[in-house]
């Protein structure tokens, strides 16, 4: 193991030499490229920052993206998969990918990938791979070059002070509080990556050796470990928004019910979300953030580049583009997204240093000492069985 | 003046601005058979309309109804009981030709039986014996008009009226038809006004003729006679 | 060349359609080399039926199709029973025809907005009435009964019949038959139900078939308007076509041949429910009974007519509001502020699908045109084929759109076509022109052909008469079924997400993506630029020709 990250290391000193003329070949050939960039879709303000990474990429390097917006990054992945299925190898549709988690272990696993390329990104090294270990672990999965980080997410519960003075910050105390007020909880249908997530917390806090979750499912007793998350969510049930005969249908979804006021919490994968909402009327000006008491789970997101991307060099460029200080610290704003950076801002000159110090605060979003522990997502394989069970067990 | 019969009284009629005619009456008496005579757009067809109550609203139209004393231009067209038969016979298509009588049954004939005992003896009486479950488009011209005036009498109306229902037969049919709905008509004692433009279904119909075009208002009833001596 | 035109259209749409049946159905029993499956077996449809929520979907599916469509046939009977011949139904024509335009989803997302307990409706009435200081928690969007999704198919498709039977009457002399029925002494009501009904119905025979089809496999408003879990079986098997899990594909072709059965045994059920309800009603039907005034029966017409329009109203405006508001917290009835931040910041979110709807609605709707108003043509100078063969080109309103386009999508990878803007104009088309063809066709087949032939008789060329004479005198309805066509093409969802892979996104695939819980002012912007869009062509479609022929009484507007 040491041998081979040694001999990786020296092979990468070896290539950086060679590396400002290869990039500089990346440019050239990425000029005039149409790059579809797969991502999901239903956040406006997302969708806003991609449209800007679009100007942007489009005025520097003269690369035109296109942002394919998906309801569930599944949809590429199958689309991926149909297209190795039925023999496209080159000219295939999609040429970057937003991605992390159980999506980015299956196409690797199945070697849908193309990569490893993150190390040839001049960009790269600015990352914090060791403050946020995260950005080479991806819920477990070493991510071996094959997937360029961009930004860092890390869970947090949403709330409107104004009803709930105190908010629940363990997982019996949440259902112990939805018992208290029936029908003012819920949390989006799995597979949705919120909702899913929200299961990790249950599962997480109520597992006793939380360590058998980094692990591989199959090495574990599936059914015992997660007999009490199915026995927390049954209890809960009843005492949903609706009774639990319908789940709203993402993150978005549960904070437009926050919103209108049909539920107490809504939950976000980002510490700023809920200051940015308020911030453009989405969201009443007495909503909080809070995290639960043992910490949320962080993670990191990526954009990878499917194995038959027609457009690898533009891809490439935009991957890179996406992990500037600039694109960073835009994403950063939180009157634009808010969307933490995955760099080492100590690390950069001071004009750029100066471009996060700058960045406010929002209203609602927690210091960064306030955001700690950060947990560890489990073992992508844990969820795909756990999703079956809820479908199995709450959508019928 | 008696009060039996159906009467017609101070008629306007008009389209569009342009006045058909004003001040129009006629009677017509149970058992006689008034003939409106007149080419077509003369607004002959409408009157009968008018009458029935089913009258394009772009007409305007004043005057009253008496049929046997009673003031029926107030009410709905269901409830004047004038039966009417049309240049098309209108047999309903989706109804055999038992069925097309049965309809026009009044609903208090309740038992089955006995429903089906007056369509039957309403087939008699059109010489169409058997024909209850045959399909209406698979009859003749005639065997169709026969139907047709027998649906209308099955619903027990108290006047008739005839928009040129003879004027599709050819020539030959055509007077028998005529003889056939006269007959009965007279038979069953109901006044019965008739439009045409044909001056044989006139000299048929054996009654007063009026002439919707060539005299002015109140001048226009003329016997069947003293027309044919003037065109003499 | 005019002579090939029905062939041409005729191949161009069984064609594909066979195809991509059978690219359903050998997937469903397991052949496809593709991923593996080489070998049939049951295997599909074991999972298929093990599948979670199966029964509960297919179960959803069934009652909100054949109770919308029912409903939808019972409101359009009732309408024209009640109010034949009045001016009042001559009226309700022209209001029909701009609910009919605004595609489902934007009407669907537009009722959302007004039912949802913290919806429109709730908030005028709260809490002055209800007393309700937060949205009281009751499924009223999204139940699981299907209600929303009904009542949101109701909205629609009531619309669409009342048109039909509109178009229909002129065929069948119901004003002849009304009165004589009502000279027999039948009040008016009971005379349409009588004596109309029975002479109308196998005239919209088809479109009501159409309907009940479409009710069964409809994905976009399901999916706004649906419960979420489960779903209805046409929303499940899109998910699992979705599903980053190949072997799912085998469940999802299965689910697809499935949701075909469903359609076919659906209609076969309601020709077996006509059968039985012309025996059941017979003896009601020559039993003599005259029936009343009519009158609880025209009041009971009129409010769920007024009810149906005011929801559609509603639900435009509710677009429209949402669009512009800047906050809008419960229960206040109207937003605390208005603001054009969400039309100035998605209007590069708007403008690029706008763009592609509008290029693929006018490309399809061209190329229907053309292609019906050639074989009418060609039908019109007596060539084979005849009516006949022309009314295959239903079949795709029959076949519910899952069951088909998948295999289509396969022939589309193939061909390297799939995901190309020429692949959704041509998906498109298979919708489109079936729809141009149900408008056109009658005002063509009924134009007097003496026109023609005396322009003929003049010394002009086929071609010149069929340009200058025909095609003008009919400019009207020619314009119309454009403005259908281009309704359809711009509300068609999963046709432009199998055939455009999710690289061609229109109005329609935007709104949906964010439909499920995005911010409302941005839905609202999109859904409302989807429900204008169409009704600017039926704008245009009525003013064009009131200009053209502005000093032509004769070619006033019937």
């Amino acid at each position: 193991m040491l041998r081979l990250s040694t001999i990786a290391a020296l092979m990468l000193i070896a290539a950086s030499a060679a590396r400002a003329g290869a990039w500089d070949d990346t440019l050239a050939e990425a000029r005039g490229q149409t790059v579809y960039w797969n991502a999901w879709g239903g956040d406006e303000q997302v969708n806003a920052y991609i449209a800007w990474v679009g100007e942007q990429v489009a005025a520097r390097y003269g690369v035109d993206l296109v942002h394919v917006k998906l309801t569930d990054t599944a949809e590429a992945v199958g689309r991926i998969v149909a297209e190795k299925a039925s023999g496209r190898n080159g000219d295939g549709s999609v040429d970057l990918i937003w991605i992390n988690g159980e999506n980015f272990a299956a196409l690797k696993r199945q070697d849908l990938l193309f990569g490893p390329f993150t190390e040839s990104l001049p960009n790269f090294r600015y990352v914090d791979t060791a403050g946020k270990p995260t950005t080479l672990n991806d819920f477990t999965i070493p991510t071996e070059g094959y997937e360029a980080p961009w930004g860092m997410a890390q869970f947090v519960f949403l709330y409107d002070s104004a009803s709930v003075p105190e908010p629940p910050r363990t997982i019996p105390a949440v259902l112990a509080w939805a018992k208290a007020h029936p029908g003012r909880f819920t949390y989006p249908a799995p597979p949705d990556f919120i909702g899913s997530t929200f299961l990790k917390h249950v599962l997480i806090e109520l597992t006793p050796d939380a360590g058998v979750l980094q692990r591989p499912v199959e090495e574990a007793d599936f059914a015992a470990v997660t007999a009490p998350l199915w026995n927390w969510l049954e209890a809960i049930e009843p005492h949903l928004w609706r009774q639990g005969a319908g789940y709203p249908a993402s993150g978005p979804a549960l904070q437009q019910l926050l919103d209108d006021g049909e539920v107490d919490f809504s939950m976000a994968f980002n510490p700023a979300d809920a200051s940015a909402a308020i911030e453009t009327g989405r969201l009443p000006p007495t909503v909080r953030t809070f995290i639960l008491a043992d910490g949320t789970i962080g993670n990191t997101h990526f954009v990878a580049i499917p194995f038959n991307a027609a457009h690898k060099a533009g891809a490439m460029v935009v991957a890179n583009f996406l992990m500037s200080p600039e694109a960073q610290a835009k994403k950063q704003d939180p009157g634009m997204w808010g969307d933490f950076t995955v760099l080492d801002v100590a690390r950069l000159d001071a004009p750029d240093r100066e471009r996060f110090d700058r960045l406010p605060r929002g209203v609602a979003t927690l210091p960064p000492e306030a955001l700690t522990p950060v947990r560890l997502e489990p073992h992508p394989s844990w969820m795909t069985g756990i999703e079956a069970e809820w479908l199995r067990r709450f959508s019928s | 003046m008696s009060s039996a019969g159906l009467r017609l009284e101070g008629v306007d009629l008009s389209i569009g601005g342009r006045q058909l005619f004003t001040g129009f009456s006629l009677q017509v008496a149970p058992g006689e058979v008034v003939t409106v005579m007149g080419p077509s757009g003369c607004g002959k067809s409408s009157l009968l309309s008018w009458l029935c109550g089913t009258l394009d609203p772009a007409f305007g139209a004043a005057g009253r109804i008496w049929l046997d004393g009673v003031a029926i231009d107030d009410l709905p067209p269901e409830r004047r009981r004038l039966g009417i038969l049309f240049q098309d016979d209108m047999l309903f298509a989706h109804l055999s030709v038992g069925e097309n009588l049965a309809f026009a049954l009044p609903a208090s004939v309740r038992s089955r039986h006995e429903r089906r005992d007056r369509v039957a003896a309403a087939l008699h009486e059109a010489r169409l014996d058997g024909f209850a479950a045959r399909d209406p488009a698979t009859l003749s011209g005639g065997q169709r008009a026969r139907v047709a005036l027998m649906r209308t009498l099955l619903a027990l109306p108290r006047a008739l009226l005839l928009d040129e229902p003879f004027s599709k037969l050819d020539p030959d049919l055509r007077r028998r038809v005529r003889r056939f709905v006269f007959d009965h008509a007279r038979r069953s004692d109901l006044p019965t006004l008739l439009v045409t433009h044909d001056p044989a279904d006139a000299e048929a119909a054996a009654g007063p003729v009026i002439s919707l075009t060539d005299a002015p208002a109140g001048e226009r009833v003329v016997t069947w006679r003293e027309r044919r001596r003037r065109l003499a | 060349m005019l002579r090939c035109l029905p062939a041409l259209t005729l191949a161009l749409f069984l064609g594909p359609v066979a195809a991509g049946l059978l690219g359903t159905i050998l997937p469903a029993f397991g052949y496809l080399p593709a991923l593996g499956g080489e070998r049939l077996s049951l295997e599909p449809w074991r999972q298929l039926l093990a599948a979670p929520g199966i029964a509960s979907a297919l179960r959803l599916s069934l009652v909100t199709g054949l109770l919308s469509t029912a409903l939808a046939l019972a409101l359009t009977i009732l309408v024209f029973a009640a109010g034949h011949g009045t001016r009042a139904l001559a009226q309700a024509k022209r209001c029909m025809m701009p609910v009919l335009a605004v595609p489902h989803l934007a009407m669907a997302v537009g009722l959302a907005f007004m039912l949802a307990p913290s919806g429109w409706l709730v908030r005028l009435l709260s809490p002055w009435l209800t007393g309700w200081q937060r949205p009281p928690d009751l499924a009223l969007v999204q139940d699981p009964y299907g209600l929303a999704l009904i009542l949101g198919l109701v909205v629609k498709e009531t619309p669409f019949l009342i048109l039909m039977t509109f178009a229909a009457l002129g065929q069948v002399r119901a004003q002849q038959h009304l009165r004589m029925a009502r000279s027999l002494g039948y009040g008016p009501l009971c005379a349409w139900l009588k004596v109309v009904l029975p002479a109308v119905y196998p005239q919209i025979r088809l479109p009501v078939y159409a309907v009940l089809a479409f009710a069964l496999s409809v994905v976009d408003v399901a999916i706004v308007l649906g419960p979420t879990a489960p779903p209805t079986l046409a929303v499940l098997v899109l998910r699992w076509f979705n599903d980053p899990d190949l072997a799912m594909r085998f469940q999802a072709a299965a689910g697809a041949c499935l949701q075909l059965i469903v359609v076919v045994a659906a209609i076969g059920l309601w020709r077996g429910g006509e059968r039985a309800l012309a025996w059941l009603v017979r003896p009601w039907l020559v039993g003599g009974g005259r029936g009343g005034s009519g009158r609880p029966a025209r009041l009971a017409a009129w409010t769920g007519f007024v009810l149906l329009l005011g929801l559609a109203l509603g639900s435009v405006l509710s677009l429209a509001v949402w669009s512009v508001a800047g906050r809008w917290s419960f229960p206040a009835a109207w937003p605390d502020d208005l603001s054009l931040a969400g039309w100035s910041r998605q209007l590069g979110a708007v403008a690029a699908p706008a763009w592609t709807t509008l290029s693929i609605g006018l490309a399809t709707t061209s190329l229907a045109l053309l292609l019906v108003a050639g074989c009418l043509e060609n039908e019109s100078r007596g060539r084979r084929p005849g009516r006949g063969a022309l009314t295959l080109v239903y079949l795709p309103l029959l076949v519910p759109q899952i069951g088909f386009l998948f295999g289509v999508q396969l022939l589309l990878v193939r061909a390297g076509l799939d995901g190309t803007w020429l692949a959704v104009v041509w998906a498109h088309l298979l919708f489109v022109l079936p729809y141009v063809f149900l408008t056109l066709a009658d005002p063509y087949r009924s134009l007097d052909p003496r026109y023609a032939r005396s322009a003929l008789s003049l010394g002009k060329p086929p071609w010149v008469v069929w340009l200058q004479v025909k095609l003008v005198m009919l400019l009207r309805p020619i314009l119309i079924a454009f403005a259908v066509g281009f309704a359809v093409s711009a509300a068609q969802y999963v046709p432009t997400l199998f055939a455009g892979g999710g690289r061609i996104m229109t109005l329609t695939t935007e709104a949906l993506s964010l439909a499920s819980g995005g911010n409302r002012r941005t839905v609202g912007v999109l859904a409302f630029t989807l429900a204008v869009l169409p009704l600017l062509g039926f704008a245009l479609a009525f003013a064009l020709p009131a200009w053209r022929f502005r000093q032509r009484r004769a070619m006033a507007a019937a």
